[in-house]
């Protein structure tokens, strides 16, 4: 019915005929938008009324003190944890409340978790391999070959993360911080829009640290990045917006340069903290 | 040695994936071997006389026969353990059900050659005052029928139980368990004669395989030979299955299954798929078995048995898929000695190996061979060095 009505409608090219185009609307504003978002487990509310806009190529940081509800809210967004309450939309198009995890991750939304978990048994190349945006059913897995193109591709990660040399390694055997790189390379072969990256220099070396820091800076504005962290050092290096999160809401935003002189901020959070990491 | 092996796939990987295997060095040695041993018992066995001293007996045929359809069922084992990580303690099921299917057509091939002379029933059902065959044993007199439900009713079963399985995500231990079960209430099934599998005493008495005698020496050789190719066919399908991109996605679930979900993998789904090649692999050993030692029972679901497979898996190497045929072969050759020179020390015996082979060579031979391999690399490569 639809097609025959769009062979008959005289004012406009068919729709079936219309170049397919990138499923993420972001013309009338943010990537990801979240508003008045509710959770509670058992009665406690690890997000209450959580406002927060990313924009698109944005590099955001998030901080907050231990039980913020960072993880709470970005299970939210990858559809793990299912909100009480508010809205959360990807681009102006989906409604990420009405999706599932599988969904949400092939729309473009990758995440690195907090423990780096790579296949180990598999070496570097492999890994990317896997994670790329593919035909992920059994027959188109099974015949599988790789082309020139998917090398190609796998070979620009490799050189974004730093491992080119390493390729045909088993990943069993990185060191903590290139397993991270190569957790953010596996997650850009599925090409994300949105990347949400958890504490990605715990347990780093300052070298470490530095190259992490250029590779983030690097892919943002290619692909929106929200690093949770809690070093703050590392944030002050790469961040050029900061929300601090509090309680499951947000408690300031800005610079750091703003966030860190806000009295509540450091009453609640830095002042303490610095202290500590100090 | 990994990055050896993801080198071997960067190159293969072009191809179409059910003749990489060919340009892989392990497969082109075991086929070589494999064909060497199937042809060096094939000419021993035909072109010297009797009494000669290398001279392979009709037995000793049919014991290597027997052997090859153990090692066939080790590789599908060593296919869902070795490279899925699912460790199924119930693959004599799909085994038996495999060696059911072929012994009723060689049941229904009997025809009015029985004890009773019922042209249609076999024995047991004349025995038990039957006078129909049950729905269930219809078109097994046809052999395109009985080989067809040879791999459908195995890779049924394994669908059936493993889509409830995996699909509530059950793996691990839990799933050793309730394949263990499996097996067992199988068991227990078919002992009843109710069932009309012949209870205990199983199908047996069979004469004829496609209408040449079961009897005949000729007729073993030939069966030892079909084992022998069906157990190349196996291993080059599972090679193929693998070194593909499907065999890696069941490594990665292997190691880590939640990052493989998370990635776009609908794991249950890979896990339900490789079970059901790897059912349906047990099912065709269990056809190459049956004909072969003459008889079918209720013993073949024994839950000893599926833990028998495990075992020689493990003591061959896992997940390499020749070391399952190592050990199988290895295992049932000592099996024969022992049970034939001192019958009640086998369990000791098989014990005492598999507690050996555990401490010394956790990897199994495949582990052992491997190393030997590296060790001559390496004591090679200085040589050249130095030159």
């Amino acid at each position: 019915m639809s097609l025959l009505q769009s062979l008959t409608t005289r004012d406009r090219v068919f729709d079936f005929m219309a170049p397919q185009a990138s499923p993420v609307d972001v013309r009338h504003g943010p990537i990801l938008y979240m508003e008045d978002v509710s959770v509670s487990f058992d009665g406690f509310k690890a997000i209450n009324n959580l406002n927060l806009t990313i924009d698109d190529g944005e590099l955001r940081c998030i901080i907050g003190p231990n039980g913020a509800g960072k993880t709470t809210m970005m299970d939210i967004i990858t559809g793990k944890t299912r909100p009480n309450a508010g809205s959360v939309w990807f681009g102006s198009r989906h409604n990420l409340l009405q999706m599932n995890e599988p969904d949400i991750a092939s729309l473009g939304i990758g995440r690195k978790f907090q423990k780096p978990t790579v296949f180990e048994a598999l070496s570097v190349f492999e890994n990317l391999e896997l994670a790329m945006a593919a035909d992920k059913r059994i027959f188109p897995t099974l015949t599988a070959r790789i082309t020139d193109e998917i090398k190609d591709r796998i070979n620009e990660v490799l050189e974004t993360i730093g491992l080119a040399e390493l390729r045909y390694q088993p990943a069993g055997i990185l060191s903590h911080g290139q397993k991270q790189w190569l957790e953010i390379g596996m997650l850009l072969m599925q090409r994300p829009r949105l990347l949400l990256v958890d504490e990605p220099v715990a347990g780093m070396t300052e070298q470490e640290m530095e190259r992490t820091a250029e590779l983030l800076t690097g892919l943002a504005g290619k692909q929106s990045v929200v690093v949770v962290e809690h070093d703050m050092g590392f944030v002050r290096s790469i961040a050029r917006k900061v929300t601090v999160l509090h309680q499951g809401g947000v408690l300031a935003e800005g610079s750091m340069d703003q966030v860190s002189s806000d009295p509540k901020v450091v009453e609640v959070y830095l002042g303490a903290d610095d202290e500590e990491a100090a | 040695m990994s990055s050896t092996i993801s080198l071997m796939t960067q190159s293969s990987s072009r191809q179409f994936w059910l003749t990489r295997p060919f340009g892989e060095r392990a497969t082109q040695i075991f086929l070589g071997v494999l064909f060497a041993a199937l042809l060096l018992v094939t000419v021993l066995h035909l072109a010297l006389p009797q009494g000669h001293p290398l001279h392979v007996n009709a037995y000793t045929v049919n014991l290597f026969g027997k052997y090859l359809s153990y090692a066939l069922l080790a590789v599908a084992v060593d296919l869902v353990w070795g490279y899925l990580g699912i460790l199924s303690l119930g693959h004599g099921a799909f085994f038996a059900i495999g060696g059911y299917a072929m012994g009723m057509y060689l049941m229904r091939q009997i025809g009015d050659r029985g004890t009773y002379g019922d042209p249609v029933l076999p024995d047991f059902m004349v025995f038990l005052n039957w006078d129909s065959l049950p729905w269930y044993w219809l078109g097994f007199d046809m052999a395109w029928f009985a080989f067809a439900m040879v791999l459908l009713a195995p890779g049924l079963l394994a669908l059936v139980f493993g889509f409830l399985a995996f699909r509530s995500r059950v793996t691990g231990v839990y799933l050793s368990i309730i394949t263990q079960a499996l097996t067992f209430a199988l068991m227990l099934a078919f002992f009843r004669n109710e069932m009309g599998f012949g209870g205990n005493n199983g199908l047996t008495d069979f004469r004829e395989l496609l209408g040449y005698n079961l009897r005949s020496n000729d007729t073993r050789l030939g069966l030892f030979i079909a084992t022998g190719v069906a157990l190349a066919l196996g291993y080059i399908l599972c090679r193929a299955i693998v070194t593909s991109k499907l065999g890696r996605v069941c490594v990665a679930t292997r190691d880590a299954e939640a990052r493989t979900r998370f990635i776009g993998y609908r794991v249950e789904r890979f896990q339900l798929f490789v079970f059901v090649v790897s059912a349906m692999l047990a099912g065709l050993a269990g056809a190459l078995y049956v004909p072969q030692v003459g008889i079918i029972n209720p013993s073949e679901f024994s839950p000893i048995f599926s833990i028998e497979i495990v075992l020689w898996v493990a003591l061959g190497g896992r997940a390499t898929l020749y070391g399952a045929v190592i050990g199988a072969i290895l295992v049932n050759y000592a099996k024969t000695i022992f049970t034939g020179v001192m019958p009640d020390a086998w369990l000791f015996a098989l014990g005492a190996m598999f507690v050996l082979v555990t401490v010394l060579l956790p990897k199994g031979v495949a582990g052992l061979l491997l190393h030997l391999k590296r060790r001559k690399k390496s004591a090679t490569l200085p040589k050249e060095a130095t030159a």
